[in-house]
């Protein structure tokens, strides 16, 4: 299982001008090649999420920066990309009771494209998912 | 150890104690009436005379002084010795106004010293400690005083004044302090930077105690330093027109002992002016018993409190004040409501995911008061999602909204971003030009 989880890196940051860019400076300057990314936002603040190729690095890093850094387990499901993609891994899912608290996704050169998703229930999501045939991204993928 | 330090005074009987504080103040009343015309057309004014004091409860005759008092005769103008046996000035810093000026005999001296000896004993400090002093030297009150007492009782002081904390962390384990005296938001700072440094207070230093004052803190604030630095926080009270930092709490954390053979206490109504009982909560007026250079009459100091006249478990027989929440002119009226920051530190302070560095901004919008509290979010309560960081904004909203019955804006910010103190924290940012 453990090969198929994906180390999110998770970082709380004021809503403010120069946030960002503070954070990508300090990834650029020690090496590290963001995956994927997306920003929440809530307001005052938001929560930056990021697959990086050197997850613990990055969270050093980070922490030693002095921002609030957090690892999350999340997974990189492959889907088609085409009409449907996505609609059959979240039937998948909802048909198996899973709930999904975050997505955020992207396409890739290929034919697929790459979804990750935090889910309530990981080990049952990598069973069933598994189960129907989907594809999970391990973290060596990711590098 | 001692127990006390001078025991026959501590623990004197209270009606013994009451005709020991009823002579002092005859003479203290005579005295200011022959040395000072301040006092001497203040008295007349009031129409009150040195013969009229004949028992504590005629203190009530005579009449207030205030901070205003000491502005209005700079620098020198309410003294009552000449120059020639003035040892020590000290100044306040006047950022709240026009700066005030206290002088000190050498008697003066000795009794300030003398009263740290005592709070220092009670709390266990001794020869054989090593205090590491890191109130501000200067023309503020706090490093010298602690300095001066903390020598009489034949500890080691370490001078460290406030700032420069890897060089007094450095110290701390060099020298092996076993107390540290400095603002409890300094104290969290030092303890911030120990972390980085990789040092941890409880296993890599001496230090056994803190006494801990000079700006408002909480109950709850105290078992949090206790419990994260495995010392015991105790809190120091005084001001600089009656001395500087004066009395402190004993081992048992039950109230601020308050040498009454140095120090005749009331509490009033702050309104009315009128004394208040013991139990009740009121503004505190101090009457210096023994000061020489600057003796106060009913001298309001401004904090809050509640005295209490049991004698405490520790055997002194002395009255005691309640720790000190706030101070009158600490207090924010925001929307009509009396708010002391030292209340919101109470109730931010019993919710556990909020960390111990926070500032409150009042702004005005249009005519509404908006109270924004600031909390920083450590990675120990970080979560990556949202809905458990609103959980939290929500959290501390309510807790605010139960206990002062205010709605105020709750944002959460990085941690380090509210400033850290060296010496009194800003908790209360008021942008309102009112």
């Amino acid at each position: 299982m453990e090969d198929k989880l994906i180390k999110q890196i998770s970082i709380f940051a004021e809503n403010k001008p120069g946030r960002l860019e503070e954070i990508t400076g300090q990834l650029k300057s020690a090496g590290i090649n963001i995956r994927a990314f997306t920003i929440a936002e809530a307001g005052d603040f938001g929560v930056l999420r990021m697959v990086v190729d050197k997850p613990d690095k990055a969270h050093g890093v980070l922490h030693d920066a002095g921002f609030t850094v957090s690892e999350t387990d999340v997974l990189g499901v492959e889907m088609s990309d085409s009409p449907g993609g996505l609609h059959d891994i979240a039937t998948v899912l909802g048909a198996n009771n899973i709930n999904v608290d975050y997505a955020y996704a992207f396409a890739t050169a290929t034919e697929n494209a790459l979804l990750i998703i935090r889910v309530d229930d990981i080990s049952n999501a990598i069973t069933v998912l598994g189960g129907a045939g989907v594809v999970l991204i391990g973290i060596e993928e990711v590098k | 150890m001692p127990e006390y330090w001078d025991p026959l005074i501590e623990r004197m009987p209270v009606e013994e104690l009451k005709k020991v504080q009823e002579d002092k103040l005859k003479q203290l009343v005579r005295y200011v009436y022959d040395h000072s015309p301040f006092y001497r057309k203040r008295f007349d004014e009031a129409e009150v005379s040195p013969d009229d004091i004949q028992s504590l409860a005629d203190v009530k005759k005579l009449p207030f002084t205030v901070k205003q008092d000491l502005r209005d005769t700079y620098p020198t103008g309410m003294f009552c010795v000449p120059q020639k046996q003035v040892v020590r000035y000290h100044a306040s810093s006047g950022t709240t106004g026009k700066p005030t000026v206290v002088g000190y005999t050498e008697n003066d001296v000795k009794e300030w010293s003398t009263s740290l000896a005592r709070g220092l004993t009670s709390i266990g400090v001794g020869r054989g400690d090593v205090v590491q002093v890191g109130y501000g030297y200067g023309l503020f009150t706090g490093g010298l005083g602690l300095h001066y007492g903390t020598e009489m009782v034949g500890a080691s002081a370490i001078p460290t004044s406030s700032g420069n904390t890897e060089r007094q962390i450095e110290l701390m384990q060099d020298l092996g302090s076993t107390a540290i005296a400095c603002t409890p938001s300094y104290f969290l700072h030092i303890n911030e930077v120990t972390k980085k440094m990789g040092v941890s207070i409880e296993n890599d230093t001496k230090l056994k105690c803190g006494i801990f004052g000079a700006e408002p803190w909480s109950e709850e604030m105290r078992r949090r330093i206790e419990e994260q630095t495995g010392i015991k926080a105790y809190d120091i009270f005084g001001t600089s027109e009656i001395s500087g930092p004066l009395f402190t709490e004993c081992t048992y954390q039950d109230g601020i002992h308050i040498w009454a053979d140095q120090f005749l206490i009331e509490v009033i109504d702050p309104m009315t002016g009128e004394p208040l009982p013991d139990g009740e909560r009121g503004e505190l007026v101090v009457t210096t018993l023994v000061k020489e250079a600057l003796p106060l009459i009913r001298y309001r100091i401004g904090d809050l409190t509640i005295i209490n006249s049991e004698p405490c478990k520790c055997g002194r027989t002395h009255p005691r004040i309640m720790r000190i929440l706030g101070r009158t002119d600490d207090m924010i009226i925001v929307r009509g409501i009396n708010v002391f920051p030292g209340q919101v530190e109470d109730v931010l302070m019993s919710i556990p995911e909020v960390a111990e560095h926070y500032q409150l901004i009042v702004e005005r919008e249009g005519e509404l008061d908006r109270l924004t509290v600031q909390v920083e979010v450590t990675e120990n309560v970080f979560s990556d999602k949202i809905s458990d960081l609103m959980k939290l904004e929500k959290k501390v909203g309510k807790a605010l909204h139960t206990v002062l019955n205010i709605t105020g804006k709750v944002e959460l910010v990085e941690p380090g971003t509210i400033p850290r103190s060296m010496g009194k924290a800003q908790r209360v940012i008021d942008k309102r030009n009112i």
